[in-house]
């Protein structure tokens, strides 16, 4: 048996959209954007579901934010997710990694659980950091880049992944919190029958008073990174484009490659 | 009045889209170049729901109402009309739904939604398409058991279906020239049947199509599917109910051309600049837009109708047409934005427009349609 909690995060999804800053610098305009779960988190969610079915247990996705994350927590419901936990309260708007951590924490303290499985990082701010502060605060170990889990007995061998190729194992004891690096998996697609099952399933809400947290700790005023503005580097100066038939192109580039040490 | 999906609709359309996007693209050009059924795509789509899923939870199905299951009908079209027919695997199964016994519904629906068996409904002959009462196949009785005889043209799911509805003249001599016909279950491994594939299908080619042949083929008297003589009433209730699904194709067909438009006008540079920048272009696109969600409003109505027990023939038919023709019209302009590189295979848009064409023929042409509405606000002339 072992018991997961996943926490997921809802974001945008930027990959082919035309991104445009507000005015006020410091968010991007969302209203034509779609959203969807975060695509590590979507590894991570798969993982704790697979783990699930194997040696048995719970698992419960945690997110944080307005109602729209509902869409990502029943998502995780239909694909296997036995409970979901919405997190929220207006003193929370503004958070950055660390206050989100403080949050999550704050919630599953309370909570019975062996491992918790973040996303190694987020799609939307790439800090890559609320993971390793959740399992600080928490007080227990972490791991971070996970390419592979096996839990045995309250024990997880992982397998995390190292620059140059490099990888590396390591045993940990429960409790702990991984941060889920995309591709150990395969994530399964929502059935009709998921989304039937859990149609009539209520999401229940806490807010901060509810997790025993305080509005100084949380939201702009409880995080230590402020986001000063977001810019969009200025468009490929460097870029050179190859023209020419493919054998003339594939002359130039070798050409250039060789020119710049690459063989 | 609303007119937003609810949240689980709008989690099945997620799913559909996401199961269709990750599953059909790769596939999708291999099926219409050489005329193939995705079988396994097929089954995945059974494993995860999508096949049946208007069928009540009794008998296996997701138990959704026409209006959802019809969402993913359209996103299957969306990114493939040709893969997207595996939605059309259980094509015949309203019947049983509809008019069927308990004991029939036992036995041929919960195969169909696990993927085990693959149905089809046989009406259309050489003579008699849109024309239903023209049909030449009979449906002779002796003992317990009917001998049916005769030819069906274009049968969806010919070769790879277990049974099939027909449609048979059964009381010739009835009074009624529309109560002379009964509607069976054919086991398609009795001895007598015979299903040629038909090549060279325009579009949506990884459809099976087929010509039925009938000669002498033992029907047991329990496979009469409602009640005798009323097979036409039957046929025609059918279709007032799987006519939205072809809107429905047809919506999904027309917002995969529209979106394919969108992305390369923006790609494509002319004149210094994107190709959508141009008021021509934009206003090409406005239109297209507009009729996507007209035809979309039209076939949410009628399919909304029959989830209410009020299903209206005429408004059925007024989102078949008018899917139809915008599935056609928006799969041409959105070739013609693609210019040149529209008319080569590299560029599914060519799929898409060959395809769109059949949904004004299929499950009854748009002048019937059309004739079907007329009479409704006109009356009989």
């Amino acid at each position: 048996m072992v018991d997961i909690i996943v926490c997921v995060k809802r974001v945008p999804d930027t990959s082919e959209a035309e991104v445009i800053i507000k005015d006020d610098k410091r968010a991007i305009k969302d209203a034509d954007l779609t959203f969807d779960i975060n695509e590590w988190d979507n590894y991570a969610i798969e993982e704790a579901i697979l783990k699930k079915e194997a040696l048995g247990g719970k698992v419960t996705v945690i997110g944080v934010g307005g109602e729209e994350v509902n869409e990502v927590l029943r998502r995780c419901l239909a694909k296997g997710a036995d409970e979901a936990i919405r997190l929220t309260d207006p003193a929370f708007d503004g958070s950055d990694g660390y206050a989100i951590a403080k949050i999550l924490s704050a919630a599953i303290k309370d909570l019975q659980y062996d491992f918790v499985f973040t996303g190694a990082q987020a799609g939307d701010d790439s800090y890559g950091v609320t993971g390793q502060m959740l399992a600080e605060i928490l007080g227990i170990p972490h791991a971070t880049m996970v390419t592979k889990v096996d839990i045995n007995n309250g024990t997880a061998r992982i397998r995390r992944e190292l620059e140059g190729g490099l990888e590396e194992v390591d045993e940990i004891n429960k409790p702990a919190v991984f941060c889920i690096q995309t591709g150990l998996n395969e994530p399964r697609y929502v059935s009709i029958m998921g989304i039937r099952k859990v149609s009539k399933k209520e999401i229940p809400v806490k807010a901060a008073a509810d997790i025993g947290i305080s509005a100084d700790e949380v939201g702009e005023v409880g995080s230590m990174v402020k986001l000063e503005e977001f810019s969009i580097p200025p468009a490929g100066e460097l870029a050179e484009m190859i023209e020419g038939t493919p054998d003339e192109a594939a002359g130039k580039l070798a050409a250039i490659l060789k020119e710049k040490g690459a063989f | 009045m609303d007119f937003e999906l609810t949240d689980e609709q709008k989690e099945i359309k997620k799913a559909a889209r996401e199961f269709a996007e990750g599953e059909f693209t790769d596939i999708a050009m291999e099926c219409d170049r050489e005329e193939k059924f995705p079988r396994d795509v097929w089954k995945k789509a059974c494993k995860l729901g999508f096949i049946g899923a208007y069928l009540p939870e009794e008998y296996g199905g997701g138990g959704l109402g026409l209006l959802d299951s019809l969402i993913i009908a359209e996103e299957f079209f969306r990114v493939d009309p040709g893969v997207g027919m595996i939605m059309a695997t259980t094509f015949g199964s309203e019947f049983i739904f509809l008019l069927g016994k308990e004991e029939q519904k036992q036995k041929y629906l919960p195969p169909l939604i696990t993927g085990e068996t693959i149905c089809a409904a046989a009406f259309t002959e050489p003579d008699a398409g849109s024309d239903v009462q023209g049909i030449q196949t009979t449906a002779v009785k002796d003992g317990d058991e009917w001998v049916l005889n005769g030819t069906k043209m274009f049968i969806t799911n010919g070769t790879i279906a277990d049974w099939m509805i027909v449609l048979a003249k059964s009381h010739p001599d009835a009074k009624k020239d529309a109560q002379r016909f009964t509607t069976f279950i054919v086991d398609c491994k009795s001895p007598g049947f015979s299903a040629e594939k038909i090549h060279g299908k325009m579009g949506i080619r990884a459809s099976d199509t087929a010509e039925i042949v009938l000669s002498d083929v033992r029907v047991p008297k329990e496979n009469i599917v409602g009640l005798p003589k009323m097979g036409f009433y039957n046929v025609m209730q059918f279709f007032d109910v799987t006519r939205i699904g072809v809107g429905a194709q047809a919506v999904g067909l027309a917002q995969g051309a529209l979106e394919m438009a969108v992305k390369h006008a923006k790609e494509r540079k002319v004149f210094g600049r994107p190709l959508i920048y141009n008021q021509g272009i934009q206003f090409k696109l406005a239109e297209m837009a507009t009729r996507v969600e007209a035809a979309r409003n039209l076939v949410y109505k009628a399919a909304a109708l029959v989830d209410a027990m009020k299903p209206d023939a005429a408004m059925t038919s007024m989102a078949k047409w008018y899917a139809g023709e915008t599935a056609v019209y928006v799969a041409d302009e959105s070739l013609q934005v693609h210019g040149g590189y529209g008319y080569i295979d590299e560029y599914p848009i060519e799929r898409f427009y060959r395809s769109a064409k059949v949904l004004e023929i299929y499950e009854g042409s748009k002048e019937i349609e059309k004739m079907i509405i007329g009479r409704t606000i006109g009356g009989k002339y």
